[in-house]
């Protein structure tokens, strides 16, 4: 049973919920259960074609020589793609909005990075008669020493995993090997602290598992165009992709995704329209590449396994007053979106907490591993995981009820956070209460009476100086105690904003389209992504 | 090389040509073209391609095409009656005991067998006869929950 | 280029095509054979069915089971009398694997898989092969421990029934109920004045193939089932193992768990359902 506290930041809002709290139908449940919903594969053609990948069984190796011929003879086998057959072959999926350079072939060329590294494609008659051809095939490797460890890849002699990005980690800016935070003295805080304690936590990589696995069914249309049926949960940004890695106008291409057999962030990799597409213009039919359970399970992107390190530095009455993480994101062989969740990675330290000294080091490594993608938060629930586990030995570790704990260093509002950003409407305190309530978990008169409003409830104590230690650190900025009224969050004044361009009139219908070439330094796709670069609106 | 076979799809007959050795699923898509029958795994590890072949439960993708011919079939498909809905996909609706939507026909099938012969059962028969499904959406609460809802509605209605 | 299927209403003659026929596999109820032809195992050329009554045939007197090698776990479910073998039966996949998975097909599953196999081995069973020579019968372990591929076709396979209450089974698992085995004991405990004669003590996924746990059977003969009866039996239990690593868990670990496992059987702690 759903119930609301309304009771909470009463004076904030409207009591005008109307969707809220009432159950709302999908509007694909009667598709679901008629067994009607459009999946990418509810399509039927009579003269669909397989595409297989043969893929590499090392996780780092040179390609020596491959001997084809005697699959692109074998019954039922219409053509070979090998790597000479993409026409851009090299990518990073946020190329789309400029970030990052590229870094990973459609179908390997010389050097294999990953286990599973896609080198050849066979497009047959049917999936045995390509599977049936794979085997035929001859590949000769030249095993190169690995590396699989986001520590071991970051000390000096590492094998190097990604050609673009020799050292092993993603460069920020292109410049910086890691995201940095920094945010008052950690190690005056450290040396201040009563309690100074560290430690590692470690994420596995973790598998979607979709119930439906990745695949893609593209379709010659007229005008040399092509439908693509797509599992993609991210449908433009597939169709982009597809159409670099093609070398086609994105006009070209028409996608259709299907309802999303399970994605969870396993389907925005665009694994396999950009050669299913290519299958389909090479051999003039439509193409399906659909992975199989093993190849979803073993080569489609994880979410990324983390190693985090925090270390806190506690006073005795519960306030943390030093927290500094180091966070290692593995990215496996190329970059794909890891670089962004170590942004979003970085962004998220040091939690919901108000601590005056903060420190973070976020690192983007390269391992010979899967390639690994969104999941479900990535960049953001591994590091909860983290702080949670953190705060509970915290608190145990200066004898404090971990709900008290939370509670204690909550942000409030006007709390400046480490980002130097000042935090607005926030409630942790709120759910703390309410939890320990539901939870009949005690909580001390005082703790119950806090508020993540300034100026209610019992204020937190102020850092009282010491002067028996190292030089006090100093207070943090505090905004002045504001009204009950909780600042709203205001949006920028249209003058602050450049102003918009005006819409370039359509050219006249008799002349040809010019051919689409981007311009020079022209934002393709999608809108500037301000928190990667930089750029503040406010 | 191709063999004919003919069964019984959802109650009507069905004949058509398949490839020696093949698997009912890829006989149900792509021969006959009974979509709601879907594959996960091809494994037989996930349950998601389950129909029914003369009242039980059977993965079709392990299952040889021609060692159907003859039986009676049962798919998705083949659960509502003209406008009228199973009541178990009403109660799949009531209960919002699918998301994605991948694993519901194989968890409807699943159900199935297990309604047409136990129609009053135990929350662990139900868990019981979905136990071969994978659902990664929904926790399985509301599936199990839909399956007790539509044998209820068994026992209201005897 | 596709497999060729070929069904045979006779044993005998399904038989004779499986040492005839190139690359050939028999078709019990495809678990283990529809899953190479879906991902194109080149060592699946031929499949060989039957459709013989007697490969379902399930016998029972009061003193002898025999069962055909295409009975499935689902018609044993459905056998009261069999009632002994239901926990083991039960826990080999879901409801749809059961409708298909056999007698025959489980003998030959590689580790870990074999579950019913390994029960019938502490049933003492006995396998009849198929053949053109007519039928041979030969004990269970000596088909495990030199398991022909291919050319073998079992027919039946036979136990004599156990006294009541005398059969457990446990099948450890990170996923219940249907997850692949860590391993498995069988044991078959019949008791003389309270104490054990003739156990009969068999495991799964603790070697290439199921197998028989003779040290800790001898280690057990004439004792009682409480904890110092016991002992010696456990501090015999991995004798003939030779498990190995997997993804589900490594050698080191399955042999430290074997002995906690066959304790808690041995002194009745335990039922299959919470391994």
């Amino acid at each position: 049973m759903l119930e609301f506290r309304k009771d909470i930041f009463a004076d904030e809002r409207d009591d005008n919920l109307h969707e809220i709290g009432q159950p709302t139908q999908r509007q694909d449940m009667l598709g679901h259960v008629t067994g009607t919903s459009p999946y990418y594969d509810d399509h039927r053609f009579g003269n669909l074609l397989h595409l297989k990948i043969l893929r590499s069984p090392h996780a780092h190796a040179r390609i020596r020589s491959i001997d084809d011929s005697a699959a692109a003879r074998a019954p039922g086998v219409k053509r070979i793609i090998r790597a000479a057959d993409v026409p851009v072959n090299l990518n990073t999926l946020l190329s789309l909005i400029q970030f990052g350079k590229d870094d990973e072939p459609s179908l390997a060329a010389d050097v294999v990075r990953y286990k599973g590294e896609p080198i050849l494609g066979i497009v047959a008659t049917s999936e045995r008669a390509a599977l049936e051809a794979m085997a035929l095939v001859r590949i000769s490797y030249d095993q190169l020493p690995a590396v699989f460890d986001v520590e071991e890849a970051l000390k000096p002699g590492a094998p190097s995993v990604n050609a673009t990005y020799p050292k092993n980690t993603f460069e920020y800016y292109n410049k910086y090997d890691h995201q940095k935070l920094r945010y008052g003295d950690v190690e005056a805080g450290f040396a201040q602290a009563d309690v100074v304690f560290e430690d590692r936590y470690q994420m596995s990589p973790i598998e979607h598992a979709p119930t439906e696995t990745n695949g893609s069914i593209a379709v010659p249309d007229t005008n040399g165009r092509f439908i693509v049926y797509t599992s993609t949960q991210a449908l433009f940004f597939s169709l982009d992709t597809s159409a670099k890695i093609n070398a086609v106008p994105s006009n070209q291409l028409h996608f259709i995704g299907g309802t999303v057999g399970g994605g969870f962030g396993g389907k925005v990799d665009t694994l396999t329209e950009p050669l299913s597409i290519l299958a389909a213009r090479l051999v003039g039919a439509p193409v399906r590449y659909r992975f199989s359970r093993h190849e979803e399970m073993q080569f489609g992107s994880p979410r990324g396994g983390e190693r985090i390190y925090v270390k806190d530095g506690i006073m005795r009455d519960g306030r943390i007053i030093a927290r500094s993480v180091r966070a290692y994101f593995d990215s496996g062989a190329y970059t794909r979106l890891s670089s962004y969740a170590v942004v979003k990675c970085a962004a998220h330290i040091p939690g919901p907490y108000t601590i005056p000294n903060v420190s973070g080091d976020v690192y983007c490594v390269f391992t010979n591993r899967t390639p690994a993608t969104a999941m479900r938060g990535f960049g953001v629930t591994a590091l909860d995981f983290a702080l949670e586990c953190q705060m509970d030995k915290g608190a145990t570790a200066i004898g404090m009820d971990p709900l008290e704990y939370r509670i204690l260093n909550a942000y409030r509002d006007g709390d400046m956070k480490a980002h130097r950003r000042e935090a607005k409407n926030t409630a942790l305190i709120e759910c703390a209460q309410v939890a320990a309530e539901k939870a009949n978990w005690p909580l001390r008169e005082e703790f119950r009476r806090m508020s993540s409003r300034k100026g209610e409830g019992t204020a937190r104590p102020g850092i009282a100086p010491d002067r028996s230690r190292a030089p006090a650190v100093p207070a943090p900025a505090r905004a002045p105690a504001a009204a009950p009224q909780r600042i709203s969050y205001e949006r920028p004044t249209p003058a602050a904003l450049p102003p918009r361009p005006a819409p370039p009139a359509p050219p006249p219908r008799s002349a040809p389209l010019p051919p689409a070439t981007a311009p020079a330094g022209s934002t393709h796709g999608a809108p500037r992504f301000s928190s990667v670069f930089g750029t503040r609106r406010r | 090389m191709k063999t004919p076979i003919q069964f019984l799809l959802n109650g009507e007959e069905v004949a058509t040509f398949v490839e020696s050795g093949a698997n009912l699923l890829d006989t149900l898509r792509e021969a006959v073209g009974d979509l709601s029958v879907k594959g996960g795994c091809w494994q037989g590890t996930c349950g998601t391609c389950t129909v029914l072949v003369d009242g039980s439960p059977r993965l079709s993708c392990l299952t040889l095409a021609e060692s159907c011919a003859g039986r009676a079939i049962e798919t998705t498909a083949g659960l509502r009656r003209g406008p009228d809905l199973h009541p178990l996909q009403s109660a799949f609706m009531e209960r919002f005991a699918a998301q994605c939507g991948y694993c519901t026909p194989g968890m409807l099938m699943a159900a199935k067998a297990l309604l047409d012969k136990n129609p009053n059962p135990t929350r662990e028969n139900v868990v019981d006869a979905i136990s071969g499904n994978v659902c990664r959406c929904t926790g399985y609460e509301p599936i199990i929950n839909a399956v007790l809802d539509a044998a209820g509605g068994n026992s209201r209605r005897a | 280029m596709s497999v060729s299927v070929k069904t045979f209403p006779h044993l005998a003659d399904a038989a004779g095509a499986l040492s005839r026929e190139r690359n050939a596999r028999f078709l019990g109820g495809g678990t283990l054979v529809m899953r190479a032809v879906n991902e194109a195992d080149p060592a699946i050329e031929t499949i060989v069915r039957s459709t013989d009554p007697a490969l379902t045939h399930i016998g029972l007197s009061s003193a002898r089971v025999e069962l055909g090698a295409g009975v499935t776990m689902a018609a044993i479910l459905a056998e009261r009398e069999l009632s002994y073998l239901h926990p083991v039966a039960r826990i080999i996949g879901g409801p749809a694997v059961r409708e298909a998975a056999t007698v025959g097909g489980n003998l030959f599953a590689p580790a870990p898989y074999g579950d019913f196999a390994a029960a019938l081995l502490a049933l003492d069973a006995t396998v009849t092969l198929a053949g053109g020579f007519g039928q041979r019968e030969l004990p269970l372990d000596e088909l495990l421990s030199r398991r022909e591929r291919g050319a073998t076709l079992v027919a039946s396979v036979a136990f004599r029934r156990p006294a009541n209450d005398t059969f457990r089974f446990v099948k450890v698992t990170r996923v219940h109920p249907k997850g692949v085995s860590i391993m498995s004991i069988s044991a078959q405990l019949p008791l003389a004045s309270g104490r054990v004669s003739g156990a009969r003590i068999a495991y799964g996924a603790m070697g290439p193939a199921p197998l028989r746990a003779k040290a800790a059977e001898r280690a057990l003969e004439g004792r009682t089932l409480d904890a110092a009866g016991v002992a010696p039996a456990l501090a015999a239990a991995h004798e003939g193992t030779s498990p190995t690593d997997n993804a589900l868990g490594s050698a080191w670990w399955r042999r430290e768990i074997l002995p906690v496992y066959l304790r808690r059987l041995l002194l009745g702690e335990q039922t299959a359902r919470h391994a």
